[in-house]
C-alpha cells in the first residue's frame, strides 16, 4: 500500500494477523478475488471461531430449557446460562449479578426501561407532569421508546442539540434538565457521529434534580472498558451482536433497588413466584424481567464473546481502535470533497466515521466500494435526526474493530478515489 | 465488470442531466420516501384530458433513483394515461425480474438500461421510487377528474 510507511508508525496496534485467523469470514474473497474489507462493525461485528464453537457445543451437548427440570441437561443449560450472566456482570463491573437482565437486543432493553417507568408507582412514575430528556444524536432505539412513553403518559420530551463539530450542545443543560425531569437517556458513543459523550457532566446534573439516568452503551461495550459503577448511571443498555456475540441477546443492567421497586413489563413463564387465576406474585430480579424461555444459546455465545474480548483486554482493544481511527480520519481528510460528519479528530471519538463525498449519494459510494470487496454502511444509520441536523440525506459510514488493519484503511481510501473517478 | 451492468452510460447520463426536473403546475402532488435510505421525491402530475401533459418533480437520492425519475419523465409525458400505465407496468415487471428480464425496448426505450439494477435487491426500490410516486399521483389526479376515464 502506498501509505505503508505511515501506517507502520502507528502505535498501540494489536496483532491482527493472529486475531484475524480466529474469524473465518474474514478469509472470504468477494467478487471472485477481492479480500473482504469489513468496515461495517457499528452495524454488527463478525464472530470468532470461539463463539461459534460455544454455540455448537451448547446445542450438541447441553441443550435444554433453563430453570426447570431436574435432569442433567437442564442443570447444565441453567449453569451455562447463569454463567453467562456472571461473565456479563464481571465485564461491566456490576455490584451484583442480579442486576444483569438478558433481553433480545439494546432496543428491547431501552423499551423495557421506558415501560417500567410508565407503569411504575411514585417516585419513579413518568406522567403528564414529568419531563424526559434525550439527545439529538440518539439511535432511533433511544428515541422512539421515549416518544411512545411521552405520547402515552403526556410527559414532555426534550433533547440536547448538537454543535457543528458533532458534539452535544450542553449550553442549555440547566433549562433542559429541571426539577420536572424524571429520566435522562443518552448514548455513550454515537453510532453515526462516533462522538464519545461527556457522561459525568450529564449524570451530575441529572442526579442534582433526582432524575434517573439511562445510558445506551451499544457502541461502547464492544470497544472500551465499561464500568457501570464508574458511570453512576441507573440503567445501561447494550447488545451482544456488536461485540462478537450472536444476534438475539442484549443486556439491561439496572441498579438493584430500582429493579426491586419497578414493575415487570412482559408477563409469562419464568418471571413469576406464584400464580393463581386471579393474580400473581413475581420472581426477584433479574427473572422478574425475563418472561418466557430466554435466548439461552445466545447468552452462552455472549459469555464466550466476553471471554474472547477479556482475553485480549478492553484497554488494548480501545488503544488499537484509537490508532486506526486517528489514521483513518487523517487519510479521509486527504480526499477532496470529503466531509466528515462528526468530530474531525480521534479525540473523544469512537471507531465509527461517517462522511459525505461531494454530491455523490452514499448508495452509489457503497455500491462502488462493494465492487472492491469493501463493506460499509450507507443511509441514515437509524439516526435520521442527525442527518436532518447537518442538512444531509444520508452518509457513508466506515467503522472499525479489533481486527481492523491500517491496510484496510488504505483500501478504503483507494476505493473512495475510485468512486470519485467513477462518478466524476 | 458487474458494476457496469448497473451503472450503464444511459443511467449516468440521465443522472448528470435529469430531464424535466423541477416542480411545475400539476393536478395532483405526492411525496414518497424510501425509509431504508432516506431518498425522497415530491412529484406532480398534470393531465390534459386523457393525456399526461407534464410530470414534474423535486427529488434527492442516488444516481439510480435520480436517473429513473428522468427516464420516467421522458417516457410518460405526451402519452395517454392508459399508454403510460402500460409502460409503468412493464417497468415494474422488469425491476421485479431479479436480473432475468431484458425489457422490451419498443415499450421501455431508455428504461431497459435498468435491467441490470434488478439484480440488486437493495437498489430496486431506488429505481421504482419515482414510478410509484407517479402511479399514486396519477390516481389522485384521475380521482379529482372522474370525467377522464381512459
Amino acid at each position: 500500500m502506498t501509505h505503508a510507511h505511515e501506517s507502520a508508525s502507528l502505535t498501540g496496534l494489536l496483532d491482527t494477523d493472529a486475531i484475524r485467523k480466529d474469524f473465518p469470514v474474514l478469509q472470504r474473497l468477494l467478487h471472485d478475488d477481492k479480500p473482504l474489507v469489513y468496515l461495517d462493525n457499528a452495524a454488527t461485528s463478525q464472530k470468532p471461531r470461539q463463539v461459534l464453537e460455544a454455540l455448537t457445543a451448547y446445542y450438541e451437548r447441553h441443550n435444554a430449557n433453563v430453570h426447570r427440570g431436574v435432569h442433567v441437561l437442564a442443570e447444565e443449560a441453567t449453569a451455562l446460562y447463569e454463567g453467562a450472566r456472571d461473565k456479563v456482570a464481571d465485564f461491566v463491573n456490576a455490584p451484583s449479578r442480579n442486576e444483569v437482565i438478558f433481553t433480545k437486543n439494546a432496543s428491547e432493553s431501552l423499551n423495557l426501561v421506558a415501560n417500567m417507568l410508565g407503569w411504575a408507582d411514585e417516585p419513579y412514575r413518568v406522567d403528564a407532569d414529568s419531563e424526559i430528556v434525550i439527545t439529538e444524536m440518539e439511535h432511533h432505539s433511544n428515541i422512539v421508546p421515549w416518544q411512545l412513553l411521552s405520547q402515552r403518559t403526556g410527559a414532555k420530551l426534550k433533547w440536547f442539540g448538537l454543535t457543528d463539530e458533532g458534539r452535544l450542545d450542553l449550553s442549555n443543560i440547566d433549562e433542559l434538565i429541571t426539577e420536572k425531569t424524571k429520566v435522562v437517556s443518552f448514548t455513550l458513543v454515537s453510532n453515526l457521529l462516533g462522538t464519545i459523550n461527556p457522561v459525568e457532566t450529564i449524570v451530575r446534573k441529572a442526579q442534582s434534580v433526582g432524575a434517573l439516568v439511562v445510558i445506551d452503551a451499544s457502541q461502547a461495550a464492544p470497544h472500551m472498558v465499561l464500568d457501570v459503577q464508574a458511570l453512576e448511571a441507573d440503567f445501561v443498555a447494550f447488545t451482544g451482536h456488536k461485540m462478537l456475540a450472536p444476534t438475539g441477546i442484549g443486556v439491561l443492567w439496572g441498579r438493584q433497588e430500582l429493579l426491586e421497586d419497578l414493575p415487570p413489563f412482559l408477563g409469562g413463564g419464568e418471571m413469576i413466584e406464584t400464580v393463581t387465576m386471579g393474580s400473581s406474585t413475581y420472581a426477584p430480579a433479574p427473572h422478574k424481567f425475563e418472561a418466557g424461555t430466554p435466548p439461552i444459546a445466545q447468552a452462552v455465545g455472549l459469555g464466550a464473546a466476553i471471554d474472547y474480548l477479556s482475553g485480549i483486554g478492553m484497554e488494548k482493544i480501545a488503544a488499537h481502535e484509537h490508532a486506526i481511527t486517528a489514521y483513518a480520519v487523517e487519510r479521509l481528510l486527504e480526499i477532496p470533497d470529503l466531509r466528515i460528519i462528526g468530530p474531525r479528530t480521534a479525540v473523544d471519538r469512537g471507531a465509527a466515521i461517517s462522511f459525505t463525498l461531494g454530491d455523490i449519494h452514499p448508495h452509489d459510494v457503497g455500491q462502488v466500494l462493494d465492487e472492491q470487496g469493501i463493506a460499509v454502511r450507507v443511509g441514515h444509520h437509524c439516526a435520521r435526526p442527525v442527518c436532518l441536523r447537518y442538512g444531509i440525506p444520508a452518509t457513508t459510514r466506515a467503522s472499525f474493530y479489533l481486527y481492523s488493519t491500517p491496510g484496510e484503511v488504505d483500501a478504503l481510501i483507494d476505493g473512495l478515489h475510485h468512486v470519485r473517478n467513477f462518478f466524476g | 465488470m458487474k458494476l457496469d451492468s448497473m451503472y450503464q452510460d444511459i443511467i449516468l447520463d440521465h443522472y448528470r442531466n435529469p430531464h424535466g426536473k423541477g416542480l411545475r403546475d400539476g393536478d395532483a402532488e405526492v411525496h414518497h420516501v424510501n425509509p431504508t435510505c432516506g431518498d425522497e421525491i415530491t412529484l406532480r402530475v398534470r393531465l390534459d384530458g386523457s393525456t399526461v401533459a407534464d410530470v414534474s418533480y423535486e427529488s434527492q437520492g442516488c444516481s439510480i433513483s435520480q436517473a429513473s425519475a428522468s427516464v420516467l419523465n421522458d417516457l410518460v409525458v405526451g402519452k395517454t394515461v392508459g399508454e403510460a400505465q402500460a409502460v409503468q407496468e412493464a417497468f415494474l415487471e422488469l425491476m421485479q425480474s431479479k436480473g432475468q428480464g431484458e425489457g422490451d425496448e419498443e415499450v421501455l426505450e431508455d428504461a431497459v438500461a435498468f435491467a441490470g439494477v434488478s439484480k440488486y435487491p437493495a437498489r430496486v426500490k431506488c429505481a421504482l421510487l419515482s414510478w410509484m410516486a407517479w402511479k399514486d399521483a396519477t390516481a389522485k389526479a384521475l380521482a379529482q377528474n372522474p370525467a377522464v376515464n381512459d
